[in-house]
């Protein structure tokens, strides 16, 4: 056993730690409440590497590994959780399907500027009313000649108003087999493709910085190599690589959990200057103490899933442990430390009402705390 | 005992149920909400309907009904929308210290057209750097010729922006913490000055400002009863109140729940209703029995004011019990909404933020657990 971070993973967490500290952390408010996209951040977080942390140099990545990338997501999110789901849809998700899956050709095309942070990715995998039920998906793409010509919609998709964003990776049925199956794969689809629209900018309760919209195909034509991956396997694939993005919320709610334990021991220190007692009493210590615990508890999983996965090893159980574990607490620490705050904490003013708004969404994306417990109780179960 | 509500009170609650469900559109909810507007259409007619202040008695506009039927109607206005509900419940906010403990004049003056809807009352007691529950204000108030000197800052005074009297706790004198004075100073051109306490993530209609009294002048026929008893009204004004909110917190926890069991059992996944699953249906039938326990300590809290004048651990134990319900309610149901659940178009997300604002109204939850354990240990 060892639990020391190695002297490369350390750096990563330093570099991304200091980042957030001089760069994002004094933005955050702000870009919540105007619901501008940070573009600049956006380039400065690239020219530092963070999106390829986990890919091969040749494919402009940093030869890290999955621990490190964790790292920096944790940290990232510590000052704004839209920029740590910006690394994890780019990177956990559409960088890793590509890298995972993906042909020479398509890696050179679109992993490399990924890698590199100068394109952004998205992924579609949710529709109106394929949700949990990811397989329940209407949208169609149909082999016509050299192209696939796809129909359909999909909804709450991360990412895809970026003016930065290249890329979308979606599912679709792309054939009905004799027995009555239908095939579900994976597609690229260029933001910009002809009959590729996207909907309104979602009005979300929180997280205003990242760019959710609902995205249209209608008669959208792609070329025939932009299919990813095996035709029969497009669901696994993308179910595969969501794993690793399990690990990524948690990170994200590793970090905003840290983030309301940083904002709980400043706040408690200051207003309670005037109340002694209440640091010398138990209700907000012992609180603070369990804050402290859960935070270690859900960096501790999300490391160790992040590990197994560099190892190559199994990391399901792990992966949804610590998305399930991490997120739920984190929603909790949030609301616990708004109740220090009393009042205050509900004014806009106070970063603890921003992260508590956010927090419940991650019980929800990515997969609801019921599909994490589904996925756990089917492995325990056999 | 008798758990039944009166008649007249099942009439009132199906009267307030029907006019909320009328009259409270949701795009329009929707616009106050975001824009930190008070709905002060929706009062008016509510006003007109007699559903603001019926505690009050006849002559001043009300209808001298008890704190149980006001709190019916709380909870439905709050049940419908938790947003416009809170707005219109706090808008004769502070009233009760008039209506308890004012003069005849000034019951007469100002209880009317609270009433009505042409005035909303409010009531400034919390200080910056409050250090001990509210046994001790930094606002003075000092005799000044026939009347009182106001200097000192409130802050997250409700209704502060709207017209209408404020009473305004002070202390008399700074060495003696009984000393406290309720003084009602009108909002008029030379009052205190303003300022929006900034957007605040729930009960968004409810305009909060901080206060600064720079020698506020008020006349001697604006104390409130007696010099000395401000202490003592606002602990009895606060009584009322925690059941109030408590009630604000039931409503809010049903409305919610009202609209997440219509969703689960409309939404389709994996080819059933998600009313199916197991892990929706323990979650519905948690949410269903922590409304009823809340409802239940609520009703009796509001029963027991009116026929034995109060019971202060009814009183915290309901407004914890409410509000701590209203947050898990709303929380469970966002999550059986999913992702819908938080895009506001969907209605139900103002639920989980209005609910977490009751929380920390008057006292937050570890603060009445703490309350409550000085009750029932006593000096030990
Ligand atoms: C801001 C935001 C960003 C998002 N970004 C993306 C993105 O980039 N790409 C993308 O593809 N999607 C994205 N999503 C969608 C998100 O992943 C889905 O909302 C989520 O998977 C849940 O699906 P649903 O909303 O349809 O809820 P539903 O699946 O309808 O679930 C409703 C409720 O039923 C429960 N439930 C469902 N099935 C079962 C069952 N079998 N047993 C027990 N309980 C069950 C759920 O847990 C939930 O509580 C995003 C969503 C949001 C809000
Ligand atoms: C809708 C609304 C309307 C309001 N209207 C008004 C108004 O019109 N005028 C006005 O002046 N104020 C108003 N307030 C302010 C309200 O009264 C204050 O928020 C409240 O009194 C603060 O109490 P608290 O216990 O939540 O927080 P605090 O007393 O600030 O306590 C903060 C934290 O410390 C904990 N704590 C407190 N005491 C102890 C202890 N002894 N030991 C251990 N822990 C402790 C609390 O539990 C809490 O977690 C309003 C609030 C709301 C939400």
């Amino acid at each position: 056993m060892n639990f020391d971070l190695t002297d490369e993973q350390k750096k990563v967490r330093d570099m991304a730690r200091n980042f957030t500290t001089k760069v994002i952390a004094p933005r955050a408010k702000e870009m919540d409440r105007t619901g501008e996209y940070p573009y600049d951040i956006m380039a400065q977080m690239a020219s530092l590497g963070m999106m390829g942390i986990p890919f091969p140099k040749e494919y402009g990545g940093g030869g890290g590994d999955w621990v490190s990338m964790h790292l920096c997501i944790e940290e990232i999110s510590r000052g704004d959780v839209s920029l740590g789901a910006l690394l994890d849809v780019t990177t956990s998700v559409a960088g890793n399907e590509i890298y995972s899956f993906g042909t020479e050709e398509q890696k050179q095309k679109w992993l490399i500027p990924l890698a590199q942070g100068k394109e952004i990715g998205a992924f579609g995998l949710t529709e109106p009313d394929a949700g949990s039920d990811t397989a329940a998906l209407k949208t169609t793409a149909a082999l016509e000649g050299e192209e696939w010509v796809i129909n359909g919609s999909k909804q709450f998709i991360t990412n895809t108003g970026l003016d930065n964003a290249s890329i979308i990776i979606i599912t679709a049925k792309t054939r009905v087999e004799q027995s009555g199956r239908t095939t579900i794969s994976t597609l690229i689809v260029p933001k910009g493709t002809p009959g590729f629209t996207l909907g309104e900018r979602y009005e979300k309760m929180a997280f205003h910085a990242s760019a959710t919209h609902e995205v249209f195909f209608d008669d959208c034509r792609i070329p025939k190599g932009y299919l990813l991956g095996d035709i029969y396997e497009g669901l696994a694939q993308h179910l595969s690589v969501l794993q690793t993005g399990r690990i990524s919320v948690a990170a994200i709610s590793t970090g905003l959990a840290q983030a309301c334990l940083d904002e709980a021991l400043t706040y408690t220190t200051k207003k309670y200057q005037f109340r002694q007692s209440l640091l010398e009493s138990q209700t907000i210590p012992f609180k603070l103490a369990d804050i402290a615990m859960m935070i270690e508890l859900s960096r501790t999983i999300y490391l160790k899933a992040a590990w197994l996965k560099d190892q190559g090893r199994d990391y399901t159980l792990e992966a949804h442990f610590a998305k399930l574990f991490a997120t739920e607490t984190a929603k909790k620490i949030a609301s616990d430390v708004l109740n220090m705050y009393g009042l205050f904490g509900c004014l806009e003013k106070y970063p603890i009402s921003r992260y508590f708004k956010v927090a419940k969404l991650f019980e929800i994306v990515e997969g609801t705390s019921e599909m994490q417990r589904l996925v756990i109780a089917r492995k325990l179960l056999g | 005992m008798e758990f039944n509500l009166s008649e007249e009170q099942v009439d009132i609650q199906k009267a307030a149920r029907e006019f909320a469900q009328g009259e409270f559109d949701p795009d329009e909810a929707s616009d106050y909400d975001r824009n930190g507007q008070f709905p002060l259409k929706i009062l008016k007619k509510a006003c007109h309907l007699g559903f603001i202040g019926m505690h009050f008695p006849n002559r001043y506009g009300g209808q001298d009904l008890g704190l149980l039927e006001n709190i019916l109607v709380v909870e439905e206005f709050c049940r419908q929308h938790s947003g416009i509900g809170v707005a219109l419940g706090l808008s004769d906010f502070g009233s009760e210290m008039i209506l308890r403990f004012g003069s005849e004049d000034q019951k007469k003056r100002y209880l009317p057209p609270i009433a009505k809807g042409e005035r909303v009352s409010s009531l400034a007691y919390m200080e910056e750097d409050q250090t001990d529950g509210f046994s001790f204000f930094s606002t003075v108030a000092i005799r000044n010729g026939d009347g009182y000197l106001i200097n000192g800052k409130k802050i997250f005074v409700v209704n502060g922006t709207l017209p209408g009297p404020m009473i305004v706790l002070c202390q008399l004198n700074k060495a003696r913490s009984e000393d406290q004075v309720a003084l009602i100073v009108e909002k008029n051109g030379d009052g205190p000055v303003l300022s929006m306490m900034g957007g605040q993530i729930g009960m968004r209609m409810v305009p909060m400002v901080s206060l600064t009294y720079n020698d506020i002048k008020v006349p001697q026929g604006n104390l409130i009863g007696n010099e000395g008893e401000g202490r003592s009204q606002f602990v009895t004004f606060l009584n009322e109140m925690r059941i109030e909110a408590a009630a604000m917190g039931v409503g809010i926890a049903q409305g919610a729940f009202d609209l997440a069991l219509t969703y689960a059992r409309q939404r389709v996944q994996f080819g059933q209703k998600i009313a199916s699953f197991e892990a929706i249906r323990n979650k519905l039938a948690d949410m269903v029995t922590r409304i009823e326990m809340a409802r239940s300590l609520t009703y009796k809290a509001a029963w027991d004011l009116d026929r034995n004048g109060g019971n202060i651990l009814l009183n915290y134990m309901a407004k914890m019990v409410s509000a701590e319900t209203a947050f898990e309610v709303a929380d469970d149901a966002v999550h059986i909404f999913g992702g819908y659940g938080y895009i506001v178009e969907n209605q139900i997300e103002h639920f989980y933020r209005d609910a977490r604002m009751v929380n920390v109204f008057g006292e937050s939850g570890q603060t009445q657990r703490l309350l409550i354990a000085d009750r029932i240990i006593g000096k030990i």
